[in-house]
């Protein structure tokens, strides 16, 4: 049953080779056997996962189940879930129980699907490597020596471990396509606003997004229905149709114009990853696609752009963590100063306090313009890149990620380093773009992932290509032998 | 290092961040080095052009000035380290 994807086992259930119960029960047994290994969790819910999968049953039975009926879903520790601990990866939400569900929580569970925990992340989402969580670092099922990538690494070890067929997690930088091309799986990120951000803990408002963690295009085509659309909580959710992504599937790529980034290929990519790439892009081209190399000029700036922009509303966002209304206090305050800078700087780690001060620091009186405005400027022109190649071009094709999974502890001396890592992902977060990353093969037997990027709400076309691309490979299939 | 000491210590003091005595050199030398990575965003040309305000430059959405939601003070203050009556307890502020 694990190695099933959710299409596979939605039609197992209709068909009653098996129960929601029987499933659910089965991945909790896997997710108790290897979760220590991988530390990909930091809350499981089994109790409430069986009571959900035997209403899912009963539901099936009376013949009116959602189009999640009794599927399992876990969710990133950023998602607000009612009467669950939801810690952010950070100490200072050590002990937080949320008050309400998240949007996305919600719509998941109106269709459905079946809560089977919490995954570990990098706190607060800040980080690339899972290695900021105040719960540790989680391994890649691929070798538990490294690192699956972050922010959402719990949720990707959990989908590639075949633990579960499916994750959400939320991408500020590349936070679900790298862990996702890290771990080989598929890892969405919709178009800024597409998905509603109630009820996900904030980092940076202009740029975090939530999406999902799965196996196939095809799973994450059918999860992306149920969480998109308006919604009236957040008011930057977008009011823009929600197509039948499941049904766009089928479109094939014959026609399609394929950007190739020339940027994308310069020293920074490690060349067995760059020889994956250019060989899933030969296979779309064999198959009607047509290549067009495009330049996007102002791409090289994206990186210290975002570590301006993301900081600056990072640093404005995590100002609400106080030490009086909820979270961490310090103990015994000797005043009102002592307790919100003891509770602080007690309850967040290393990495999200540099990203506060260096926020602070571009906000401050004298550095905003030079800093702050000038970032917003750059972006505007990374922004306008993207525009004007879509005029050109359908998608923009390239790897996900400079290099395969690296060694847990390699870089974290350097935050420089470890914020490279993210030097193609970071483009669609500034502009606003839906980016998809899909398994394209193997460097030294480490997954490779090929990222598409789209015009705005394009995720159609994103998917679809992404889906044809897995009819005509099988990458997305191997797992890692110890968790098969 | 473009940052000294004593500016870190302004910052986390603006940040109401403590930082122990044993962190504060290597925030220096971490937060030297990103002041000195985003530094290069100086030498980039952006005579006439908007900063940028919204991916998709859309305006804000209003909505009516409708009660929508209930009262759930006594839940939500569950959270909350310190309470009384319904408030937030936190030290004396005047004296």
């Amino acid at each position: 049953m694990h190695r099933q994807t959710l299409r596979g086992l939605y039609d197992g259930l209709s068909r009653g080779d098996f129960s929601s119960r029987e499933l659910t029960e089965a991945l909790l047994g896997r997710i108790e056997a290897h979760g220590a290994t991988l530390n990909a969790f930091i809350t499981v819910t089994a109790e409430s996962a069986l009571l959900q999968a035997d209403l899912a049953d009963k539901a099936r039975a009376n013949g009116t189940g959602g189009p999640l009926n009794g599927l399992p879903i876990v969710h990133k520790d950023l998602f607000c879930t009612k009467g669950v601990l939801t810690t952010c990866g950070s100490k200072i939400l050590g002990d937080f129980v949320s008050p309400y569900d998240a949007t996305v929580v919600q719509r998941m569970a109106d269709a459905g699907a079946v809560m089977l925990g919490k995954t570990n992340m990098d706190e607060f989402a800040m980080g690339s490597s899972n290695e900021t969580s105040f719960y540790g670092p989680v391994t890649n099922p691929w070798n538990t020596k490294l690192s699956p990538g972050g922010s959402s690494g719990g949720s990707a070890a959990a989908v590639a471990a075949r633990l579960v067929p499916a994750a959400t997690g939320t991408d500020t930088g590349g936070s679900i396509r790298q862990p996702a091309a890290l771990t080989g799986i598929v890892g969405l990120k919709p178009t800024y606003g597409r998905v509603s951000r109630y009820g996900m803990v904030a980092f940076a408002s202009s740029l975090d997004q939530a999406g999902v963690i799965t196996r196939s295009a095809e799973d994450a085509a059918l999860l992306l229905g149920v969480m998109a659309g308006l919604d009236k909580r957040d008011s930057t959710s977008a009011d823009h149709p929600v197509p039948d992504y499941v049904a766009g599937l089928s479109k094939p790529v014959k026609g399609l114009k394929i950007g190739v980034v020339r940027q994308h290929f310069d020293e920074g990519l490690d060349a067995s990853c760059a020889e994956r790439v250019r060989a899933s892009l030969a296979a779309l081209e064999d198959a009607g696609a047509s290549l067009v190399e495009i330049d996007l000029p102002s791409i090289g700036l994206s990186v210290p752009t975002y570590y301006v922009v993301a900081p600056a509303e990072c640093s404005s966002n995590l100002s609400r963590f106080d030490g009086v209304r909820f979270g961490h206090r310090c103990g015994d305050p000797e005043d009102l100063s002592d307790l919100y800078c003891r509770s602080r700087g007690e309850g967040f780690g290393a990495e999200v306090k540099r990203r506060i001060m260096t926020g602070t620091y571009v906000l401050s009186a004298g550095y905003y313009d030079a800093y702050y405005l000038k970032a917003q400027k750059v972006r505007q022109l990374i922004s306008r890149d993207f525009k004007n190649a879509f005029e050109k071009v359908d998608v923009i094709a390239g790897p996900t990620a400079p290099t395969t999974a690296f060694a847990i502890g390699e870089k974290t001396d350097d935050p420089i380093t470890m914020y490279l890592n993210d030097i193609y992902t970071i483009g669609a977060n500034l502009a606003g773009l839906p980016g998809i990353s899909v398994p394209c093969g193997f460097a030294d037997g480490l997954p490779v992932g090929l990222q598409l990027v789209g015009p705005h709400f394009a995720e159609e076309t994103i998917l679809a290509c992404a889906h044809q691309y897995q009819q005509l490979t099988d990458w997305h299939t191997e797992g890692p032998e110890d968790f098969a | 290092m473009s940052l000294t000491k004593q500016q870190v210590q302004h910052v986390a003091t603006l940040a109401r961040l403590e930082l122990e005595d044993g962190e504060v050199d290597d925030v220096v030398k971490k937060l030297s080095r990103i002041v000195d990575f985003v530094d290069q965003l100086q030498a980039v040309s952006t005579d006439d052009v908007l900063p940028m305000a919204h991916p998709l430059h859309m305006s804000q959405r209003l909505r009516a000035d409708d009660v929508t939601e209930p009262d759930q003070r006594d839940f939500v203050q569950q959270n909350a380290p310190s309470t009384e009556k319904g408030y937030y307890l936190v030290p004396k502020v005047i004296e």
